[in-house]
């Protein structure tokens, strides 16, 4: 009977699994490098701070900057809280097993559902029936309710992986539930749950057609809470749909995306520093 | 201060009394009943399983967060029902302070470790904060070594250094019995000895409760032992006396380490 050579097993893995990653990093790089390449000559100042002219063939992108911040701030504060105390209930609180059960079988359907959809439900709930009109606010409720899942299942997790040994700490000193929970669970588990809003924030700031739908196409800068606006990914995508200006639009997603490479830059330097703080 | 040489006559701080646990179908206690004296070192001592952690964990009721424990009998705290529906479970589990078997400093500040329980009972100023950390870490024999560190995270102290900041911090919550769960088991010999002496210092004030399934530990550290089988209580005495003169043959099979 022939054997396999345990070091040559050993070397096709090593040489598998380094394709494998290589190939996966060289995609993204090729992505960035692609749309940084082809969208950076466009990014000046101007681009940045000016507003759109002749439907954004000329001119720059600066209401949809605003635009995008604010909706996807909306949806975050809204999310956020909602995510992150479902989680806690559903960890620490919850006595019956069906109800977590049935919240957590939800949330995964959910998280599988086309961004398109949400769309459709975002304008036929906040748009139509509660009467808030394309809007930053309908905007953000339907980017909130589709980011939801994702918040809460890794502020789940992240919850559940906090040592057992820390609540037993905490309640044999005398804390409450909600003592345990704010001083020594959620500290602990915060670089996970960051981790969840980071996730969030980008599938947000990148989400097209659940904004179309809710928060509009209009040029304008927001100025409440109830005018219409446009996103940066929706910026792009008509002027890339409608053949407007193809320099413009790939420039719109360099900001785009060196947006979501700051933000991960950003959270990954908190998370670092609140690390070193407690451990 | 003079240390009574034995409590008899003063009244027991605990009164256990035909105290029942049961996890599902596995009976850990089987009807134990045992006093408590004031200022002393109680040793609680068996192999493992014998029900020495549900002991402890039933004085201070954190076991009524396992869904599955039952519990029966009496507890008595100063002669006050610990199980009585209207008792303060909080208030409690404050007086009865308890150290784990391994060390387990939360992932704070050694000073945020030592007065948790302080900013639990809602402490707020500072300089109190600060006088109650100095006397906990003194009182656990720390402080000398950590007095320059106190804002840096407790998981960088060593082991044996966890361990005294976890008695230090159980102190600071000003506890009237102080129970610990094999608290050397994890530690090197001289930690070990290190934690026997700062207990030594401590029994004028505290009521402590040592579990141990270390023999020698039990009778170095104790002023008096129960010896715990199967979750039944076999016996109970003076230390000197347990160990010179067992009135049950398994308490002494266990002494001279036949098994366990």
């Amino acid at each position: 009977m022939r054997r396999v050579n345990p070091e040559v097993t050993h070397r096709a893995a090593s040489v598998g699994l380094w394709l494998s990653a290589g190939l996966a990093l060289a995609v993204l790089a090729y992505i960035i490098g692609l749309v940084l390449v082809r969208g950076l000559p466009a990014v000046t100042p101007h681009f940045l701070l000016a507003s759109p002219e002749r439907m954004g063939r000329a001119g720059g992108i600066f209401p949809t900057i605003v635009g995008t911040l604010f909706v996807t701030t909306v949806a975050l504060l809204v999310a956020t809280p909602l995510g992150v105390g479902t989680a806690i209930y559903l960890t620490e609180y919850a006595r019956i097993g069906r109800l977590a059960a049935v919240i957590r079988f939800g949330a995964e359907c959910l998280a599988g559902v086309p961004s398109i959809i949400f769309g459709l439900f975002g304008f036929i709930f906040f748009v139509i029936t509660l009467q808030l009109g394309w809007s930053v606010l309908s905007g953000g409720l339907t980017l909130a309710v589709m980011v939801l899942p994702t918040i809460m299942r890794t502020a789940e997790e992240a919850i559940k992986a906090v040592p057992a040994s820390y609540r037993e700490v905490s309640y044999s000193m005398g804390a409450t539930t909600w003592q345990t929970v704010t001083r020594v669970v959620v500290p602990a588990a915060l670089p996970g749950i960051v981790t969840g809003i980071v996730l969030a924030v980008g599938r947000s700031v990148g989400e097209t057609a659940a904004t179309l739908f809710t928060a509009g196409a209009s040029l304008r800068l927001p100025t409440s809470l109830l005018s219409p606006t446009r996103t940066m990914a929706v910026h792009f995508y008509i002027l890339a749909r409608e053949g407007l200006s193809e320099t413009h639009a790939y420039g719109t997603a360099a900001v785009l995306v060196v947006l979501i490479l700051a933000i991960n830059t950003l959270a990954n330097w908190l998370m670092l520093r609140f690390r070193a703080k407690t451990q | 201060m003079t240390v009574p040489e034995s409590a008899e006559g003063r009244p027991a701080k605990i009164e256990i009394a035909e105290l029942r646990v049961s996890y599902g179908d596995v009976h850990a206690l089987r009807g134990v009943s045992l006093p408590v004296h004031p200022n002393e070192i109680l040793g609680i001592t068996g192999p493992s399983g014998s029900g020495k952690t549900t002991l402890l964990r039933t004085l201070n009721r954190l076991n009524d967060r396992v869904r599955t424990a039952r519990t029966s009998g009496q507890v008595l705290l100063d002669g006050e029902d610990v199980y009585d529906p209207e008792a303060d479970v909080y208030d409690l589990r404050r007086r009865m302070g308890m150290v784990f078997a391994l060390p387990t400093p939360l992932p704070k500040s050694i000073f945020e470790n030592i007065v948790y329980g302080l900013r639990i009972a809602g402490v707020r100023d500072h300089r109190v904060l600060r006088e109650e950390a100095e006397r906990a870490l003194r009182g656990a024999i720390l402080w000398d070594e950590v007095k320059d560190r106190l804002h840096e995270p407790a998981m960088r102290l060593s082991g044996g250094q966890q361990q005294r900041l976890c008695i230090a911090r159980t102190l600071a919550q000003r506890p009237e019995v102080v129970m610990l769960d094999e608290p050397c088991s994890g530690l090197d010999p001289i930690s070990t000895l290190k934690i026997e002496q700062a207990l030594q210092a401590l029994k004028e004030r505290y009521t402590i409760i040592l579990v141990s399934h270390n023999v020698q530990q039990a009778s170095r550290a104790t002023d008096r032992t129960a010896f715990l089988l199967m979750g039944e209580l076999i016996e109970w005495g003076p230390t000197a006396e347990m160990f010179t003169r067992p009135k049950d043959p398994r308490t002494a099979d266990f002494f001279e380490g036949r098994f366990g």
